[in-house]
């Protein structure tokens, strides 16, 4: 496929990584850089990137996950609508194993009989209101500014068809405020952020300015091996420089406006307001929740959900390694009680969670 | 999960729904949230149903030279 091979040639990575090798040398001090995004995570682990690296050069797993960040709160309300009495809750199939309090979680709920429906995406979910009129349908809409817009395009386009068993339960955030809790926490010291190329496709390169300004690098990457590669030259050689700014590596998708069509119809339905994170609490401005003209697609005020305060377990150190804090390693629960067959936590859950990518590719 | 993929518009029709070539598999996307005019032989990147956003032919070209002449010369 154009656009992929060409980004995976192994030669070229060497070069890259040779580079990297003198520009680490040059820069000359230990460096941390935070890849925020789960898709990178799960990139660099199954390229090996991070074994490529010198060791001077250490690469650290962010929130932006959002399955992962999903707190046991939201996963409990999620739990208690789709238990429902004849409705259909249908979700993205990561949400399905993520566990809520004791361990409970869609697929159990489903084995038990609740309706509960995987989609690859969120217009599936019209074509299912249409065919069971008689129900309710409400969608799990969990994802950041990818993914935000395409819930908020399904929504606008149930309201032009007029149709009315439909709904969302929203627990969409938005990344930068995520990021800027990092920057200012004292107890992360990071040189630099690989910041999320999907993400930054909808959101442009100003929306991280407050990076540089905080002194961080900032390089928005794509996935493939030469894509992560390219980008932590990229991030070392600013270093060098000792000028931070923002760099757009993956300039074949992400301009520096992002996509102002999605960012309309994002903001359209949706308005920001606090959210709660696992792991970093509850971040002003995070979330996303609709606004009033669109309320009628709101589950939560549909089905009048309680209020349920959720416990993780009390071993499990997701919240700790979110925040890059931990290496997946390090938390005792780590492939002795919590694996991918029978995750603990999130971050074990979701192929791209920290811990799972760990577990696989060491 | 905030996986994309790069992919060639085959067809698109009235609806605004386009069949995009992913690797080889085709699949429909839905084109609304595109904020750039699109048509069959363009390469958009697409997530969970939706394209979101046309690729840079241009700019994809230029990056790809500066990696060749990366490629092309070792470290000094």
């Amino acid at each position: 496929m154009k656009y992929l091979e060409e980004y995976r040639d192994p030669l070229l990575a060497k070069r890259l990584l040779d580079r990297i090798a003198a520009t680490a040398e040059r820069v000359g001090k230990n460096v941390t850089i935070m890849e925020v995004c789960g898709s990178h995570t799960q990139a660099i682990g199954r390229y090996g990137i991070r074994k490529l690296l010198p060791p001077a050069i250490r690469l650290i797993s962010g929130p932006g996950c959002p399955v992962c960040v999903t707190s046991a709160s939201h996963v409990d309300r999620a739990l208690w609508l789709a238990d429902r009495e004849g409705l259909i809750f249908a979700t993205f199939g990561d949400m399905m194993r993520v566990p809520g309090t004791e361990g409970a979680s869609l697929q159990r709920l489903r084995a038990s009989g609740a309706d509960v429906r995987v989609v690859s995406s969120a217009m599936d979910c019209i074509a299912m209101a249409q065919g069971e009129q008689k129900r309710e349908v409400v969608f799990m809409g969990i994802g950041f500014e990818t993914t935000a817009p395409t819930i908020a395009s399904m929504v606008q386009a149930s309201r032009k068809r007029g149709i009315g068993n439909l709904s969302v339960f929203s627990v969409h955030k938005i990344v930068p405020p995520a990021l800027k809790i990092l920057v200012e926490d004292p107890q992360i010291n990071l040189d630099g952020f690989l910041c999320p190329g999907h993400v930054s496709i909808i959101l442009g390169s100003a929306a991280y300015a407050f990076l540089p300004e905080a002194g961080k690098a900032a390089i928005i990457a794509g996935f493939e091996p030469v894509d992560i590669i390219e980008g932590v030259l990229l991030l070392l050689e600013q270093l060098e420089r000792g000028k931070p700014e923002v760099v757009i590596q993956y300039s074949r998708v992400v301009r520096p406006e992002g996509n102002p069509r999605a960012l309309a119809v994002m903001d359209e339905v949706f308005e920001t307001g606090d959210a709660e994170w696992r792991g970093l609490g509850t971040i002003p401005g995070s979330g996303l929740f609709f606004r009033r003209e669109y309320e009628s697609f709101d589950a939560e005020k549909r089905f009048d959900v309680p209020e349920i305060h959720g416990q993780d377990n009390p071993g499990c150190s997701c919240g700790t390694v979110l925040k890059g804090l931990m290496d997946p390693e390090e938390c005792p629960l780590f492939r002795r009680v919590c694996t991918p067959a029978n995750p603990v936590g999130p971050c074990m859950v979701s192929s791209e969670g920290s811990c799972a990518a760990h577990y696989r590719y060491g | 999960m905030c996986i994309a993929f790069p992919g060639k518009i085959l067809s698109i029709d009235e609806n605004g729904l386009a069949v995009v070539d992913i690797s080889g598999v085709q699949r429909e996307v839905c084109i609304d949230l595109l904020a750039e005019e699109v048509r069959p032989g363009d390469y958009v990147i697409s997530h969970a149903g939706y394209a979101i956003q046309r690729i840079d032919e241009e700019a994809a070209e230029e990056n790809l030279a500066l990696l060749k002449e990366i490629l092309d010369h070792e470290v000094p």
